[in-house]
């Protein structure tokens, strides 16, 4: 076995969290090593223009995805099916490569509300004991909105996410979203303008009495320097976002807010190719010596350091806490056990709104997040649920973010998928057509778990990660109450005729359809070892000097996109090492 | 009216009538099987005053050329047994095919079985009975043997919308056809100026990855 030099820090993945948790470690003088299993990427050569505008080759082949020929999980609905492996890709788009998800995804960029971190304690203080099912496991985070606001807030400024602020230091803004916890300060960077669809959307919801407001995005609406001195570029509406590298410099990722930087360290290091197998545990079982990685040529190398930061995207994170046996597994039958508990999703449907012809939605104009239109009245529990029979809730969007042919194009419903009417519909259908959109939270319950599969393998040998998941309940009655204000705001919005997509009782879990990437759980964070992986500082309970940072972390799924949770929480853990952990380390809780 | 004979037949046409490029030869698919994709994307997307069809897009081309890459091997794909295809549909695809084997297998099944019914392969047929086969196809009616009907239906329409729509550097979508008849301005993707104007159709024809305008 080779044996590399030891570092002070090691980084199990290059996205968003490995990259500040980088900055942040060699900030403080750490000499830091980031293993990222997949190859550099960067916006020149990689997402230049015209190469980068292919549909094909990105937004359908992925050629920014995980390669699933050579590692993706199984898939079941309940303990007593067989999972089978997740063997195309559907339902979710996992990244690869530096950069990840972080590189390929859409710029939404939220906060969560105050009361999503402290979810349990709220909903039984507001509701009532009784008023959540007895299998459903959500948590409190153990970290309050106050504590995390500074944190959220660096990140926007690192992103130079573009929008309106609703709640300055507890005023509320005209124009932002008056639901959202207050900020400390407003966005860097203005919204991006509005395109038709969302015009329309947002003119019909406030005729309904809803305010709504510009999603907040981190697609620069302008030429902006961040506080490492990087420079983003005004996005320009490409419609060639999510699924796609920024060829404007204008989506903020890694490469194009902390990396100008952070490769310029003397004290980094980044080795691509290397894929880090399992974190190796000293003697005593409550300390990791350093981890274990395949280096290019497919050698297995240990590499000592004093602290391992678990960096992965939210499933590779779950699985390498599994493989390197820190932390008890978690048993649906007994409940017992934290790692792979409260795995969660999120619960989404759609309205595709059809106008005639003298309205021109110019559907391919659009940025990933920018531009679009949001109402925030049906998210979190901003709203009263006592005689709804669900909690949990999530916003409504108006708008696109391309009108990508193979993907994006809608036809009305009825149309038969082949043949001449397909055709007549496709064209006129395409100009002339919008969405309205629902994005919402799904709580954890005691049989939505991760687990390593006991048959299916990857490409190095070691077993898959296997989900068992289906929807409940809640989700259902949570979808339809918030799809049915949705269409309420179509019919507003008087179009020709419009079509709902949703998930119905009776239904399941489909791989095969589009939904989210915000996968969550399986190393959560909270205020108890019986009852989470993770202290509040995102420190293993079970091993001191491992840190788990991703949306792994989340006891259940909030109703808004993930990132800039996630981006909060890795300053917010960076800060306790650099100020706690390295002066005493020990467990912080 | 007298048309200047230079506008009857302008002087591109004439360069393509003294040097006409020479008819795709696939490099995957065998004659029988070449007969059956043309005949089939034929009726998926057909030719007419409201639109190009997919054969005179080249879509055959954009499949064949699939075919020689890693999507046509499956390489995408996770690939590893043991293979449950009786698993519920909502787990996704479980077949041990790779796209190229979904169509080796599929033509030759469809053929055979056309054989059979019809007593012509299935290139042979008349458009209504070819339209009926697909019908068949497409909702599971036929029996083919090894591969599911609806799955084999699945791939040829996947296909076939793929090379309709992606640009032209992947060999379908001959002169950005299907762009122009939808209005998407294809690679172009630059719509600052356009961003104060919501609401008015956007006035600019399409463009290629490869610099084609139209």
């Amino acid at each position: 076995m080779i044996s590399n030099k030891p570092v002070d820090a090691v980084i199990v993945g290059f996205g968003w969290t490995g990259a500040i948790l980088g900055m942040e470690l060699t900030e403080a003088g750490l000499n830091v090593l980031a293993l990222e299993r997949g190859n550099y990427q960067d916006t020149s050569p990689d997402f230049v223009y015209p190469k980068i505008a292919d549909e094909l080759a990105y937004g359908i082949r992925g050629k920014m995805w995980q390669p699933l020929a050579k590692e993706t999980l199984t898939v079941r609905h309940t303990t007593s099916d067989t999972a089978v492996p997740y063997r195309q890709y559907g339902a979710f788009l996992f990244g690869t490569n530096v950069g990840g998800c972080g590189t390929h995804w859409n710029g939404q960029h939220w906060r969560p509300s105050p009361e999503d971190l402290n979810l349990r304690s709220h909903l039984e203080q507001r509701y009532g004991k009784r008023f959540l099912p007895e299998n459903m496991t959500i948590q409190d985070y153990g970290i309050s909105f106050a504590e995390l606001e500074p944190h959220m807030d660096r990140f926007e400024y690192v992103c130079g996410t573009s929008g309106q602020a609703g709640n300055l230091n507890g005023t509320i803004v005209e124009g932002g979203n008056p639901f959202e916890g207050p900020r400390s300060r407003p966005y860097p960077n203005p919204p991006v303008a509005d395109i038709h669809g969302a015009q329309l959307f947002a003119k019909a919801a406030r005729t309904l009495g809803y305010k709504p407001f510009p999603q907040p995005a981190s697609n620069a609406s302008r030429a902006y320097t961040n506080p490492y001195g990087v420079r983003l570029g005004p996005c320009n509406l490409c419609g060639f976002c999510e699924r796609f590298g920024c060829f404007m410099y204008s989506k903020a990722s890694p490469q194009t807010t902390i990396l100008p930087i952070l490769m310029q360290r003397p004290n980094f290091e980044l080795r691509t190719q290397s894929h880090v197998s399992r974190i190796v545990m000293d003697a005593s079982k409550k300390r990791a010596t350093g981890v274990m990685y395949f280096d290019p040529q497919g050698r297995e190398v240990f590499q000592p350091a004093d602290l391992v930061i678990v960096g992965a995207f939210q499933m590779n994170n779950v699985r390498l806490m599994l493989m390197s046996g820190i932390g008890q597994p978690y048993d649906p039958a007994t409940g017992k056990g934290v790692i792979g508990k409260n795995f969660a999703y999120q619960m989404v449907s759609g309205v595709e709104v059809f106008y005639d012809k003298d309205v021109a939605i110019n559907p391919f104009i659009g940025a990933g997040a920018g531009g679009n239109q949001i109402i925030d009245e049906f998210n979190s529990d901003h709203f009263d649920h006592s005689s709804l029979g669900f909690v949990g809730g999530g916003y409504i969007y108006g708008g696109q973010t391309g009108g990508r042919p193979i993907q994006q194009l809608m036809v009305p419903p009825g149309t038969p998928p082949w043949g001449e009417a397909w055709k007549k519909a496709a064209k006129d259908s395409y100009l002339h057509t919008t969405f309205v959109g629902t994005h919402g939270s799904v709580m954890s319950y005691r049989d939505s778990y991760l687990d390593l599969d006991p048959t299916y393998k990857d490409a190095f040998g070691m077993p898959l990660l296997r989900m068992t998941f289906d929807w409940h309940d809640n989700e259902y009655t949570m979808s339809r109450f918030l799809t049915d204000r949705a269409v309420e705001i179509v019919k507003e919005m008087k179009p020709r005729q419009y079509a709902v997509l949703m998930n119905k009782p009776g239904g399941h879990f489909d791989v095969r359809q589009y939904q989210s990437t915000h996968t969550t759980g399986g190393v959560i964070v909270g205020t108890d070892p019986s009852t989470s992986a993770l202290n509040r500082y995102l420190q293993s309970w079970d091993a001191h000097n491992v840190f788990v940072i991703g949306a792994s972390a989340y006891p259940q799924n909030i109703g808004y996109n993930p990132t800039g949770l996630l981006g909060g929480l890795a300053y917010w853990s960076a800060k306790a090492i650099r100020e706690m952990y390295l002066k005493n380390p020990a467990p912080l809780v | 009216m007298t048309l200047p004979a230079v506008g009857l037949f302008g002087a591109s046409d004439l360069l393509k009538a003294a040097d006409p490029t020479p008819p795709y030869q696939p490099t995957f698919f065998s004659e029988p099987e070449w007969r059956f994709i043309q005949a089939a994307v034929d009726r998926l997307i057909p030719s007419s005053e409201e639109g190009p069809g997919a054969l005179e897009l080249e879509v055959p081309r954009f499949i064949d050329r699939q075919m020689q890459d890693t999507y046509g091997s499956g390489g995408f794909w996770y690939m590893q047994g043991p293979f449950v295809p009786t698993a519920p549909p909502t787990l996704g695809y479980q077949l041990r095919f790779a796209p190229r084997d979904i169509y080796r297998t599929g033509i030759a099944s469809v053929d055979r079985w056309c054989s059979n019914k019809h007593h012509q392969v299935f290139a042979d047929l008349p458009v209504e009975a070819r339209d009926d086969v697909l019908g068949q196809l497409q909702h599971g009616e036929i029996d083919l043997g090894d591969i599911p009907s609806a799955a084999f239906f699945s791939q040829l329409l996947t296909s076939t919308r793929e090379g309709y729509f992606a640009d032209p550097i992947h060999g379908g979508n001959r002169g950005m056809g299907s762009w122009k008849m939808i209005g998407f301005p294809g690679a172009r993707a630059d719509f600052m100026d356009w961003s104060d104007q919501q609401g008015k159709r956007y006035p600019l024809g399409p463009v290629s990855i490869s610099g084609e305008e139209g």
